[in-house]
């Protein structure tokens, strides 16, 4: 973990009430896609705690939702103005174990996370296919970021978009042999319930400090009692008990 | 210039210790910076078996403070003289504070017991004034009839200093801490969280699942500030004072109350460098202050 100023190089909407954000500043804690920072934002006593969409060595994407008032501060930062981080929080996702057809599954903005995890899967040589879920067109974001990377399944709730239901309707290929997801806690339970494969997902959870001292976000598994913030907040499908 | 005191007899290079639970037993925080900086440091509040805590939601913030009903979440004693004091003796070298725990008074005895026995203890504290737990924890603290018996029960089986932790939910602190003192306490803490709460728009319940939590940053430190000097004047015993503090400004000003000491708590989670900056600064503000010993300050504004 590093705490450092990152300076604003844009900050734009890029779908209703979401944000793309980036950044300019030190990214050497951050070792592996799912990890998260915890960031100040203005007039509120804690950190915002928000997983990196993708970076770089000078610099890194944040992709958020305006949901109160820390979000809704965020989504007024200029370029040039700078922002107060914890970086390289987690534990983020594990590409080792994925083979060779790991589905990848987002549902709003548990999206972001995932974008890091299919440009190293990618670079890896592996084969990943993603299904995004949304509940309307108007909450699409990053579709041709992610296809210029991987075959894609849209889905939304009314049908404005893609396949009309939920990411789980959408039945995985024969040949998949792992899954990564992280959205909504529905979602996960509902995907842990149907995938036969393996999988790794990524939870929320309202967290203190973000770096494992105030043990606000303690969770049960299966393997004994951890930490989002800092066993987390990648769990295997195996450990979570839902 | 000077930062020394004294706490029950026991020298600190600085008055600035980081407060139970918001530290754990220190290994997240001495990978980020060497923690021997500190005067001390009081570890995450133990019980004689471990506990889980309560359910998440555990944490909700309001201006400039936060709530948390963690419901002390901990590895139980035995655990931690196992596996955490032997792992802590890696990295930090003082004296530490030992904050027990417990639901009934043979908990505290035994835990305060085997704790009073690890040459790396310095003090106990006990904590009277958790405000998360049912059925113990600041039951205790409300009462001047029970905070003394837990005090007088705990004192027979140790030999360290043992400083109890008071809770502000109370109509009279005083009350409550002259009862420890007369009990045999040999120092005081103060305060524990104020309880709070916080709704969910949304969903028009309470955010927090164990519906009340303890408020605690920037935003108690003049209620904790008007109890320290409450209980300075109504006892003799030494007070460490907690409650808000985020800076060597905050660090003085609750010494100019009568705290011998101090803690920081909240303000570890949103900056976890904060105890060795405030240490770092304490020289500067001193010699604005024209202060050339801090011990020469301690219940300074009673003068």
């Amino acid at each position: 973990m590093t705490q450092g100023l990152y300076t604003v190089r844009s900050n734009r909407p890029i779908a209703a009430l979401t944000y793309e954000m980036q950044l300019e500043g030190d990214t050497s804690a951050l070792v592996r896609p799912g990890q998260f920072v915890n960031l100040r934002t203005g007039g509120h006593y804690l950190r915002r705690p928000l997983s990196v969409c993708a970076w770089d060595a000078s610099g890194m994407t944040l992709i958020y939702k305006v949901v109160g008032e820390g979000t809704d501060w965020l989504s007024t930062c200029m370029p040039g103005d700078t922002i107060d981080m914890l970086c390289g929080l987690g534990n983020g996702f594990d590409t080792s174990v994925s083979g060779q057809y790991p589905l990848l599954v987002g549902g709003g903005v548990g999206l972001p996370p995932l974008y890091q995890l299919a440009r190293q899967l990618v670079d890896e040589g592996k084969q990943p296919r993603l299904i995004m879920g949304f509940n309307s067109e108007r909450e699409v974001f990053y579709r041709q970021e992610f296809e210029r990377l991987l075959p894609i399944t849209v889905t939304t709730m009314d049908g404005s978009c893609g396949v009309r239901g939920l990411v789980t309707d959408v039945p995985p290929a024969a040949d998949c042999t792992y899954f990564y997801a992280c959205g909504p806690f529905p979602m996960l339970r509902a995907l842990c319930g149907c995938m036969t494969v393996p999988g790794q997902l990524s939870l929320e959870e309202r967290m203190g400090c973000g770096f494992g001292a105030c043990m606000g976000c303690t969770i049960h598994t299966r393997l004994g009692d951890k930490r989002v913030c800092k066993e987390g907040p990648v769990f295997l499908k195996e450990e979570l008990i839902w | 210039m000077n930062t020394a005191v004294t706490l029950c007899g026991i020298p600190l290079d600085n008055p600035v210790m980081a407060a139970s639970g918001t530290f754990g037993y220190g290994a997240e925080f001495a990978e980020l910076y060497d923690i021997n900086c500190l005067g001390s440091f009081s570890f995450k509040g133990t019980t004689l078996a471990p506990r889980f805590g309560n359910p998440t939601p555990r944490i909700a913030e309001s201006a400039s403070g936060m709530l948390n009903a963690v419901g002390l979440q901990n590895p139980g004693v035995h655990k931690v003289i196992e596996e955490e004091l032997p792992r802590m003796r890696a990295f930090f070298l003082k004296p530490v504070m030992a904050n027990v725990s417990g639901f009934a008074l043979d908990e505290y005895v035994q835990t305060c017991r085997l704790l009073d026995s690890q040459p790396q203890i310095g003090w106990l504290e006990v904590n009277i004034s958790c405000p998360n737990v049912h059925g113990g924890g600041m039951s205790f603290g409300t009462c001047p009839q029970s905070a003394a018996e837990v005090t007088r029960a705990v004192k027979a089986v140790c030999k360290k200093p043992v400083i109890i932790k008071l809770s502000p939910n109370v109509s009279d602190i005083a009350a409550i801490a002259r009862a420890c003192e007369d009990a045999g306490a040999d120092g005081l803490s103060l305060i524990n969280t104020l309880v709070g709460m916080r709704l969910d728009l949304k969903t028009r319940k309470p955010i927090l699942s164990n519906v009340t939590g303890g408020l605690s940053g920037p935003a108690i430190l003049p209620v904790a500030l008007n109890m320290v000097y409450r209980v300075y004047r109504a006892v003799r015993i030494p007070v460490v004072g907690m409650g808000g503090i985020s800076s060597a400004r905050d660090v003085v000003e609750m010494m100019l109350a009568g705290a011998t000491a101090v803690q920081v708590g909240a303000a570890n989670l949103v900056d976890p460098y904060i105890c060795r900056d405030i240490i770092k600064d304490l020289p500067r503000v001193m010699d604005q202050y024209g202060i050339n010993s801090l011990s020469d300050i301690i219940g300074g504004a009673h003068s």
